[in-house]
């Protein structure tokens, strides 16, 4: 057989073990993808076919969208920061601990920590409704009740004064997914003798062992975590609406992009302009992504 | 610091020291418990204990009626275990066709040699964060053009593929060495055999993962029965206890039917995450980006 024709097979084998996946990959998430930009350009009501505008929507964006300038971006970064690298802090400092406890309890506690990230927004809205919900049964309205911090219960789940604080409460509680199992799991393959090398090279204090031992011993998994927690801040950025019922949220209050764009792409049917916030969407958690690269990525 | 003792990972057994990591781990535990534990109770309680004032964290009387009343709202038009068929049917099917693809896919990157491998596994890489949310209105329409709208396909073909899953079953094959894979190759042995009597009983950890991520996605999702099925009876039990718990979750009355929808959505993620968890942790130490 000649070198072509073998290459050639080879190739028909390898293509064929990944043709499943690539069907399903390519019309499910990459064709999406390039719509959405393409639909970015264009006006789109869904009724009439797409209408190409340029870059009209991009403009719009930053001009002429009031509540994307004044709501939308600062919500976004506050529930980022806290959710996305609050809840990414969090996940180490509890793997960190967990580490260092033996099998049977690091792995029951793992497990309960675990769980909550596993709820879907359905359970997540129903547990936390009951728990804020604002009425005197509501649980924590009873409890500032019956200790006489309040007269009266508090709409929590409809006022914008709390609404972002208890969807940074939610997410939090709803981060320490699988980048958390990634940073636990990475941290007990770190070799011990690294650590005794340390102590013996004049490492000084624990603080300096995370740093320049730990951390650096498991950068692959932190980048993994660091991802994760990017995505997962952004897929759970919907909770302000189940937990108020609202689209758009009360006075804007708990409106994110990505509840932003699910207004104006299935409520106000401006699908070309929902396209175009998706696209800056993407963007942003590309750029976030590339940020936790930069970070961690080892350079050979 | 005075005195500096390196840290000690994964310990064998019990020492004083480990007593202040418990303490610090207290509050942070119950935070995580509590909602939980609470959605539990309340699933039991008698009516006139939804009514309570103050109310009560624990139940006095447990009881099953909030499940009989979810049960009865269901028998109007169509009965819940309708809803229930179509949940299992789909999360079955999705859950082996992407353990299917995925390992087939993981295989081919990491051990075969063609055109396009690097392309297509940093393409993979990017997607790790994609936000499915982002894109609803485009992949409506490709759901839309493709005939699928309105049949079970849409709630399987859209979830199949899961960027997470082939990324962590590549990382965890790129661990078999090559030695191994050769060897069979030269004792005459096919690709196809060597994926099936080699490759897939290593793998089976990082396999487990993949079942576990599909099926958190399937079994939760409430998007493909909103976005593609108009037929009621095509719908998923995620959908019905969402619009459930929406319609009804606003009553006290209601909250207690909603808790015992959320406990019966919520139970089987965590009986599958509590058998798999010792696979997911040894797959997930291989899920570093290199």
């Amino acid at each position: 057989m000649s070198k072509l024709k073998k290459s050639i097979r080879k190739n028909i084998t390898s293509y064929s073990f990944l043709s499943g996946y690539l069907l399903f990959f390519i019309a499910f998430i990459v064709i999406p993808v390039i719509a959405g930009i393409a639909l970015s350009f264009t006006y789109f009501n869904s009724i009439q076919p797409p209408e190409f505008i340029g870059i009209t929507n991009y403009i719009n964006i930053f001009t002429k969208d009031r509540e994307f300038m004044q709501y939308i971006i600062p919500n976004t970064i506050k529930f980022a920061t806290f959710v996305g690298v609050g809840g990414y802090a969090l996940s180490f400092i509890l793997a960190w601990i967990l580490a260092q406890l033996p099998r049977v309890p690091r792995t029951i506690l793992a497990i309960i920590i675990y769980i909550p990230s596993t709820t879907s927004g359905v359970v997540m809205s129903v547990i936390w409704k009951t728990i804020f919900s604002g009425d005197s049964y509501g649980y924590v309205n009873s409890i500032l009740l019956k200790l006489g911090l309040i007269q009266e219960p508090i709409q929590f789940l409809t006022s914008p004064k709390y609404l972002m604080n208890i969807m940074i409460i939610v997410g939090i509680w709803g981060s320490m997914g699988i980048g958390f199992l990634a940073m636990l799991a990475g941290l007990l393959n770190i070799d011990e003798q690294l650590y005794e090398a340390a102590a013996i090279d004049g490492i000084r204090s624990r603080l300096q062992e995370i740093f320049y031992i730990t951390i650096p011993s498991m950068k692959p998994q932190m980048l993994f975590g660091g991802v994760m927690a990017v995505v997962n801040t952004f897929n759970a950025s919907s909770i302000g609406v189940q937990l108020s019922g609202e689209n758009p949220t009360p006075r804007y209050s708990g409106q994110l992009i990505v509840t932003h764009i699910e207004d104006f792409g299935f409520i106000r049917y401006e699908m070309g302009y929902a396209a175009a916030l998706s696209v800056v969407l993407l963007l942003f958690v590309y750029w976030l992504s590339k940020l936790a690269f930069r970070l961690f990525l080892e350079k050979d | 610091m005075a005195s500096y003792s390196k840290t000690k990972m994964n310990p064998t057994g019990f020492s004083r020291n480990q007593i202040k990591l418990y303490i610090i781990l207290l509050p942070v535990v119950l935070f995580m418990m509590l909602p939980i534990v609470y959605i539990i109770t309340t699933a039991f309680k008698p009516i006139d204990e939804m009514f309570l004032f103050p109310p009560r964290f624990w139940v006095q009387n447990p009881t099953l009626s909030n499940f009989k009343k979810l049960f009865d709202v269901g028998s109007n038009e169509i009965p819940v275990s309708r809803y229930v068929f179509n949940s299992i049917v789909v999360t079955v099917a999705v859950m082996f066709f992407s353990i299917l693809i995925s390992s087939m896919a993981g295989f081919a990157l990491s051990k075969m040699k063609f055109a396009g491998k690097k392309f297509w596994f940093e393409v993979n890489q990017l997607a790790l964060m994609f936000v499915p949310a982002s894109v609803a209105i485009p992949k409506y329409l490709v759901v839309e053009k493709l005939g699928l709208i309105d049949t079970i396909w849409a709630h399987i073909f859209t979830l199949l593929a899961i960027p997470v899953g082939l990324f962590l079953v590549k990382q965890f094959i790129d661990q078999i060495p090559d030695s191994l894979i050769e060897a069979a190759y030269i004792d005459g042995a096919g690709d196809f055999l060597i994926y099936r009597k080699i490759i897939l009983p290593i793998i089976r950890p990082a396999l487990a993962t993949v079942a576990i991520l599909a099926f958190q996605t399937v079994w939760n999702g409430t998007e493909t029965s909103s976005f593609y099925i108009n037929n009621e009876e095509l719908k998923t039990l995620a959908f019905y206890m969402n619009s459930l718990s929406s319609s009804s979750g606003n009553t006290i009355a209601g909250q207690g039917i909603a808790a015992a929808a959320s406990l019966i959505m919520f139970v089987p993620n965590v009986i599958i995450f509590i058998i798999c968890q010792s696979k997911v942790l040894n797959t997930v130490a291989y899920s570093g980006i290199k």
